[in-house]
């Protein structure tokens, strides 16, 4: 018998874009690589909500492997060599940052959110300054119906960490999805009116996760909505510590 | 007059608010230094009424909307060395492209019937016809640089043209955004 | 039961099968029953004459389909049954009238054609030849001898060693190593695992999996079962598409059957395996045909596929390992377990061993269903077994692998059937579609359908698949209605590269497949459609003035 060790939980070394790194076998790429200040894009990872794995821009390279993978849901492993910034992987991440501006209606001039956006920032780090693909042009509903806050389907990406902190952090499970394709769409309830949902509990917790201004909330204008995602990483500690 | 040849300029606003031309203006004193090294050709902001057969550079503010935005856009590109699109408009539509959400039909309506208290009627002659969707600039000719902000400071503006005065393509990017 | 108790009962109900001078069998499977089969069945039992001189048989798939509804009789001491092809329920009397003297010459289907010669069958063995609704027509066929041998006379790892010697591999498309996916599986230290048998058949122009579940549902049952024992699971889900509704109910009726034999249930053959099969209906969604999405279909969430890894061997149903497999797959177990895994292993190619069932569709003399050894060329496959291009046109492509797979030209025919040949040249053995196209097909529009396919199947959970095939959809409809620029041309093939690149799950990984593969063979169908642009072609000629120099 090969002697194990105390604990169950390994650590393992590994390379990301050439440095060598050390991490528990449990973690992912982009945990470790965000630790140490690499920060691969992301729209629909956020630590504290369980991983999603849908807007694709987190994929890195793993030298040995035809396939991309995205690191928000895979694990580091011994000798692994992860590439995170080559020039497909960067032409890759503008050609869906392309396709997601191309979707819906993002007049960054003028959002609530202006300057305060993930998928602004994303654009810029980036470097996508244009788009090519043809707008699709479909008109979406703004709700304004709750009392504190608005959904603007318009500038909604489908990243569901609305859905996510609803469903996992606060457990009231009012976001879900409706619709396949490109016809998909967060709703509240069953796709009732957000003012008039009975499990809603008004805690505001998907304003804050939401990157982009498709949830935010009212009153605000132009560049005024912040978030503020302290919340997250503190109940996940507490709730960890019990 | 200084010896070296001076780098021709043209700029245009179509759909748009001319707020990008006037970021322009905003360098303020670093305009002289502009002038004594480029020379505007044809702008909204000079006399020059005919767009010169060769430009070194061409600056397009707005979006196209109309017939005519596209007609001066592929003017541009034709007589244009190195073409420019100053802004969220010319970049990707921006508010003049919220339009698109709606058939142009309704948008004439609203225009021209709607919101008209006397006499209303719709123009079909010397306007020139909207086009069905409004477009980026990009999405009619090829450009070569895109600038985006609403408006892009004067900063960036005079980042863009110092750089390329300088002979290098420069990364707006570095320093603007869409919605900046 | 034990293999005594079971061949003795097999005994039994061949003899009481053999005292009929005559056996009438007729196609009960879909397509057949959508041109009057049932019909015809009424007429062919009510002109049948009193006693046990001959029996009219509802069987399963014949294959020929598009010759449907066909007939077969086989009389005593005649080893060469007949075929009817195209019978209509007034040709009933004239059938029983004709048994035991001549043939009707109108209504002959020639079996000497190579679509029936040219066959081998493992898979389809039984498929037009028991009735699929009674269990004793099954093991009578020697079914279920696999599944009480090895309960009673093998361990797990020997059913486990078997699937692996024979080198069979995946039939949904993937073309996985069968025995590497069970053992891994069987490795799991878990307290719960599960079998699912994968029959959410979704590729247009595919109906291998529809025709087995429809003619010979017991095979899959004790195809699972002998899984389950292997990799220590004690249940199993089939997931059906709803839009199958005989196979459904097929499947229902043999599970009952085979539980009320104690053949699936508890303490089966009186040992200490349990295993239960149920039912469950996919809602119409492509997508779950993807291994993940279909596991969170069954749990009742939305259909949508995760991340890989973990893989369900892992981390599947509820948590727990889960080994999925699709129709074909299972249906090659019982053979194996009965003959071996060398047998298996001598038929086919050296890397893809066995028989594949392949639906033929589109413009094509024989639709229907074949089983054919792997590696036999795609020519015979098109020209011999499915009588080639009908109407005096010429043959232009062959469509395999359904919306994940590519368009093989002329210049590719010979290429022997294969899971890496296929991929080597662009497209996919996929699961078993085949849609041959002729000369008047136009092959953006090929890919356009396929692309409209995909689009509409997109699950939306990622970026790529959601809004990249929304967009390639767009692209290929302006281009086919001749408004394409070469700047299109050229997103389009980004694109393509992108969503496959990126995308989370096969289906958007592989959507790009038909454009690729259309574009590698057929790109001058493209190029003639665009049209000038003054402003970017000057651009694309530079651009490849530069690449040439």
């Amino acid at each position: 018998m090969i002697p194990t060790p105390a604990t169950n939980v390994r650590v393992v070394t590994f390379k990301i874009d050439d440095r060598d790194f050390s991490a528990r076998e449990d973690e992912t790429i982009i945990q470790v690589a965000w630790e140490n200040g690499i920060r691969i894009p992301s729209l629909c990872y956020l630590e504290g909500l369980s991983v999603w794995g849908a807007c694709r821009l987190c994929v890195v390279e793993i030298v040995g492997s035809p396939r991309l993978v995205s690191s928000c849901s895979t694990r580091v492993a011994e000798g692994m060599e992860i590439r995170t910034d080559t020039e497909p992987l960067q032409a890759y991440r503008r050609m869906i940052l392309e396709l997601l501006f191309s979707e819906r209606n993002h007049v960054c001039s003028v959002c609530v959110s202006n300057g305060h956006c993930e998928l602004q920032n994303l654009a810029q780090q980036c470097g996508m300054d244009h788009v090519r693909i043809p707008y699709r042009n479909a008109a979406y509903q703004v709700d304004s119906s709750h009392d504190l806050f608005r959904v603007d389907h318009n500038r909604c990406v489908l990243c569901t960490r609305c859905v996510r902190v609803c469903d996992e952090i606060e457990g009231a499970h009012t976001w879900d999805s409706m619709g396949r394709g490109i016809h998909t769409q967060v709703i509240t309830d069953l796709n009732r009116p957000w003012g008039e949902s009975d499990s809603c509990t008004g805690c505001g917790k998907c304003v804050q996760v939401c990157p982009t201004g498709a949830l935010v909330q009212q009153g605000t204008s132009v560049g005024e909505m912040h978030k503020d995602r302290q919340f997250l990483p503190y109940l996940s500690r507490m709730r960890d510590a019990q | 007059m200084s010896e070296t040849k001076k780098i021709t300029v043209a700029t245009t606003w179509l759909d748009g608010c001319s707020g990008c031309h006037m970021s322009l203006l905003d360098i303020d004193e670093r305009l002289i230094e502009l002038a004594q090294r480029v020379d505007i050709v044809y702008s909204p902001l000079v006399d020059g009424k005919h767009l010169p057969e060769t430009v070194d550079v061409g600056i397009i503010e707005g979006s196209v909307s109309n017939e005519e935005d596209l007609a001066k856009a592929q003017d541009f590109r034709r007589h244009c060395k190195f073409l420019i699109s100053l802004g969220d408009c010319a970049v990707n539509g921006n508010v003049p492209a919220m339009r698109n959400l709606f058939q142009l039909d309704a948008v004439y309506d609203r225009a021209y019937s709607e919101n008209v208290q006397h006499n209303p009627v719709r123009p079909d002659d010397g306007v020139p016809a909207l086009l069905d969707v409004v477009k980026p600039v990009h999405a009619v000719v090829p450009v070569d640089l895109h600038v985006p902000g609403c408006p892009p400071s004067a900063d960036t503006i005079w980042f863009v043209l110092s750089q390329l005065l300088d002979g290098c393509v420069p990364n707006p990017n570095e320093v603007t955004r869409f919605g900046a | 039961m034990h293999i005594d108790e079971l061949n003795e009962l097999a005994e039994q109900i061949r003899t009481e099968q053999g005292s009929c001078q005559h056996c009438v069998r007729v196609c009960m499977a879909a397509s057949c029953q959508s041109s009057g089969a049932d019909d015809l069945m009424k007429r062919l039992e009510d002109a049948a004459p009193e006693g046990d001189q001959v029996q009219v048989k509802s069987v399963g798939c014949m294959g020929l389909c598009s010759a449907g509804p066909l007939v077969e009789v086989r009389s005593q001491g005649d080893d060469r049954p007949t075929m009817y092809q195209h019978v209509e329920s007034q040709d009933a009397e004239e059938i029983m009238g004709s048994l035991g003297g001549s043939v009707i010459k109108r209504l002959e289907c020639p079996t000497s054609i190579p679509f029936f010669q040219r066959q081998q069958k493992i898979v389809l063995e039984n498929s037009g030849v028991i009735d699929p609704e009674n269990i004793e027509d099954y093991i009578a066929a020697d079914g279920y001898a696999a599944l009480v041998t090895a309960l009673t006379e093998s361990n797990p790892t020997e059913v486990l060693h078997e699937v692996n010697l024979s080198g069979l591999r995946g039939r949904g498309g993937g073309g996985y190593p069968t025995g590497l996916k069970w053992s891994t599986v069987a490795k799991m230290p878990a307290t719960q695992k599960y079998v699912i048998c994968n029959a959410d058949e979704g590729d247009p122009g595919a109906f291998m999996d529809r025709a087995v579940l429809e003619s010979d549902p017991h095979r899959v049952l004790e195809g699972m079962a002998l899984a389950a024992y292997a990799v220590g699971a004690n249940r199993g889900y089939i997931y059906v598409r709803a839009e199958y509704p005989l196979a459904i109910e097929r499947l229902k009726k043999s599970i009952r059957q085979a539980t009320r034999k104690g053949l699936l249930g508890a303490n089966i053959c009186d040992t200490p395996f349990n295993f239960d099969i149920e039912v469950r209906l996919g809602a119409g969604a492509f997508v779950c045909g993807e291994e993940t999405a279909l596991m969170q279909s069954v749990e009742g969430e939305r259909g949508q596929p995760r991340p890989r890894p973990p893989y369900p061997a892992e981390l599947g149903l509820w948590g727990f390992p889960t080994l999925i497999n699709n129709v074909e797959t299972y249906a090659n177990i019982a053979p194996i377990i009965r003959h071996g895994g060398d047998w298996f292993a001598s038929l086919g190619t050296e890397r893809s061993k066995g028989t594949k069932v392949f639906a033929l569709a589109g413009r094509i003399h024989n639709t229907g269903l074949i089983e054919v050894p792997m590696g036999i060329p795609l020519r015979e496959i098109v020209e011999e077994i499915g009588g080639g291009v009908p109407d005096g046109r010429r043959f232009k492509a062959v469509q395999t692998g359904g919306p994940s797979g590519g368009c093989l030209p002329e210049q590719q025919m010979d290429l022997p059937v294969d899971y890496d040949s296929l991929r080597e040249v662009g497209s996919i053995m996929g699961s078993g579609g085949m849609i041959v196209m002729d000369e008047t097909s136009s092959m953006v529009d090929v890919a356009r359908y396929f692309m409209e396919f995909c689009m509409t199947e997109s699950c939306g959970k990622c970026v790529p698949c959601r809004v990249g095939t929304y967009q390639m959809h767009d692209l290929l409809t302006k281009i086919a209605a001749g408004k394409g620029t070469s700047a299109d041309l050229a997103l389009l093939e980004e694109l393509c590269e992108v969503v496959q690149m990126t995308s989370l799950c096969g289906l958007g990984q592989t959507a790009p497949n038909p454009v690729v593969s259309t574009l590698q063979y057929f790109r001058h169908e493209y190029e003639n459609k665009l049209i000038r642009d003054e402003f970017t072609d000057s651009i694309h000629e530079t651009e490849e003035m530069e690449a040439v120099s």
